[in-house]
């Protein structure tokens, strides 16, 4: 049967090699070969396992908690630089607002002190013109006055000459007495 | 001879009627993956946590299947 | 059909979906005693030089900043820490060497298995089977030892009607002793499954050579292969981490039967 197997394999229909399939067996159930894949996979579970146990997973398992630990050292370490920003961020912001301040204290003095000078200067402009305008009313009280003066002796004169002309004779003193009258009147 | 013919006959109809099984395992795995699906999508939130709780029922769904496939491996090499 | 066996005629196309889980012996033919060294050993190897690489020479550097192996295993290690404290509570952590070993086990013998060639020993129900049930007798023990007859409160549920407490004992307890079962064949039917439909794919592939149809067949089969190839690697991981999470689950019910 062995001998026809190897050399009929070439013309072996489906049920026959089904059939010769069926002589060699599942080789999973082939019973000679258990103990030894039994020892063999006991050798292979008991060198992982000590390896892990012992070496392996110790060894992962510090080097993860000490990762961890890093990490939260670093969290911790970046919670204070952020706290310190934040500080920092505050300390610029209060010089800010006083520089500010001060800055407003600045703007407000110059501003008194320019309105000082300007009420100052206006003041001393007003007293100027108050000068200029009493001044000027005088001079033009004066000119009317010596315009009245005029008049009178212009018309006193005219008054005169106008007696004379008519034949009359002119008493000066009722001339201007009557020209003064006149103007008056 | 005849006998032993209608044996291998009878070998090949049971494994080709066990391999039915594979088929009915089939639809048992679609079934856990599917209604797992749908509760999914129902509450996302909650499914993360309940991937061990998938794998274990498409692990009992399949095994059945896998049994099948072993009776009809058994018809075909073994008996 | 027909083309499978025309091609079957011709004498091209050989399945052999099985002969990948082969136990054969490392050096010579000889017969396989317990200690020889056989492909079941150098993947096992393996799959321990792997673990030990990257967990513990990996691990050597203890940077603050992970190089990339480093952070391989320490992204591993926080996921199998979060499941165990998740699931089995905080006393469970006890027991997370023990967890960590099964997942980095089955999960590197997994994606090993993946390689071209390879053999993969979780596709062993032998395998399967002793870490299944050596982790089923693990925690039935201790559950005994920590809380005496008290554990035994898991198959009786308090808050049933009085009537049905004892056919739901006798289904827990029935369930109870399949977990082993369904845990180990689990694990072991995945990963077998999905190599022999990969070499069943496989064998479909040199059809070009033997008949006309492989000129659509060959294609198809190198796409398929790829494409299960990719949900291999997902299976790997996934069976792992199934296979890790009920280990959990159980501890957690020996640690605290009543809930």
């Amino acid at each position: 049967m062995t001998t026809t197997n190897t050399t009929t394999e070439a013309v072996a229909g489906a049920a026959e090699a089904g059939h010769e399939a069926a002589k060699a067996g599942m080789p999973q159930l082939d019973f000679s070969t258990f103990p030894n894949q039994i020892f063999w996979l006991l050798v292979t579970l008991l060198v992982i396992y000590f390896v892990l146990s012992r070496v392996a997973l110790p060894r992962i398992g510090a080097t993860l908690a000490e990762r961890k630990g890093a990490i939260t050292n670093d969290l911790a370490a970046a919670e204070e630089l952020k706290l310190k920003a934040v500080a920092a961020e505050k300390a610029y912001n209060d010089a800010l607002v006083s520089a500010r301040v001060e800055a407003g204290k600045i703007v407000a003095q110059a501003k008194a002190d320019i309105q000082k000078d300007l009420d100052a200067a206006i003041a001393r402009a007003d007293a100027e013109i108050a000068a200029k305008a009493a001044e000027s009313e005088k001079s033009i009280g004066e000119i009317r006055a010596g315009a009245l003066e005029a008049v009178t002796a212009v018309a006193t004169d005219t008054a005169g000459e106008l007696v004379a002309a008519l034949g009359g004779k002119a008493d000066a003193a009722a001339v201007q007495a009557a020209v003064t009258a006149a103007l008056k009147g | 001879m005849e006998l032993v013919a209608a044996a291998a006959l009878g070998k090949f109809i049971g494994a080709g009627l066990a391999a039915i099984g594979s088929g009915a395992a089939a639809i048992g795995v679609g079934n856990v993956a599917g209604n797992f699906l749908a509760g999914a999508l129902r509450n996302p939130s909650a499914a993360g946590s309940q991937t061990a709780t998938l794998f274990i029922g498409l692990a009992f769904a399949e095994a059945l299947g896998i049994f099948s496939f072993l009776v009809a491996l058994l018809l075909m090499f073994a008996v | 059909m027909a083309g499978e066996a025309q091609a079957h005629g011709e004498g091209g196309l050989a399945f052999h979906p099985l002969d990948q889980f082969k136990v054969t012996p490392l050096f010579g033919d000889g017969p396989i005693e317990w200690y020889t060294p056989t492909n079941v050993t150098l993947w096992m190897a393996l799959a321990a030089i792997v673990i030990i690489l990257v967990f513990a020479v990996g691990s050597k550097g203890r940077a603050l900043i992970p190089s990339r192996v480093q952070s391989l295993g320490e992204m591993a290690y926080g996921f199998v820490y979060k499941m165990v404290e998740d699931v089995a509570g905080h006393d469970g952590a006890k027991f997370f060497p023990l967890i960590m070993t099964l997942f980095l086990f089955i999960l590197s013998a997994n994606m090993l298995g993946l390689l071209p060639g390879s053999f993969t020993p979780t596709s062993h129900i032998a395998v399967t089977a002793i870490l299944g049930f050596g982790f089923f007798i693990f925690v039935t023990v201790l559950g005994f030892v920590k809380n005496g007859a008290h554990f035994l409160g898991l198959f009786w549920m308090s808050d049933a009607p009085l009537i049905l407490r004892p056919i739901i004992a006798v289904i827990e307890v029935i369930s109870y002793f399949v977990r082993p079962v369904s845990h180990s064949i689990r694990l072991a039917g995945n990963i077998m499954a999905g190599h022999a439909v990969m070499k069943v794919f496989a064998a479909f592939a040199p059809m070009i050579l033997i008949s006309a149809i492989g000129v659509v067949v060959t294609p198809v089969s190198i796409l398929a292969i790829t494409a299960i190839y990719a949900l291999e690697v997902l299976v790997a991981f996934i069976q792992a981490y199934v296979f890790t999470i009920l280990a959990c689950v159980y501890l957690k019910d020996a640690l605290h039967p009543g809930h």
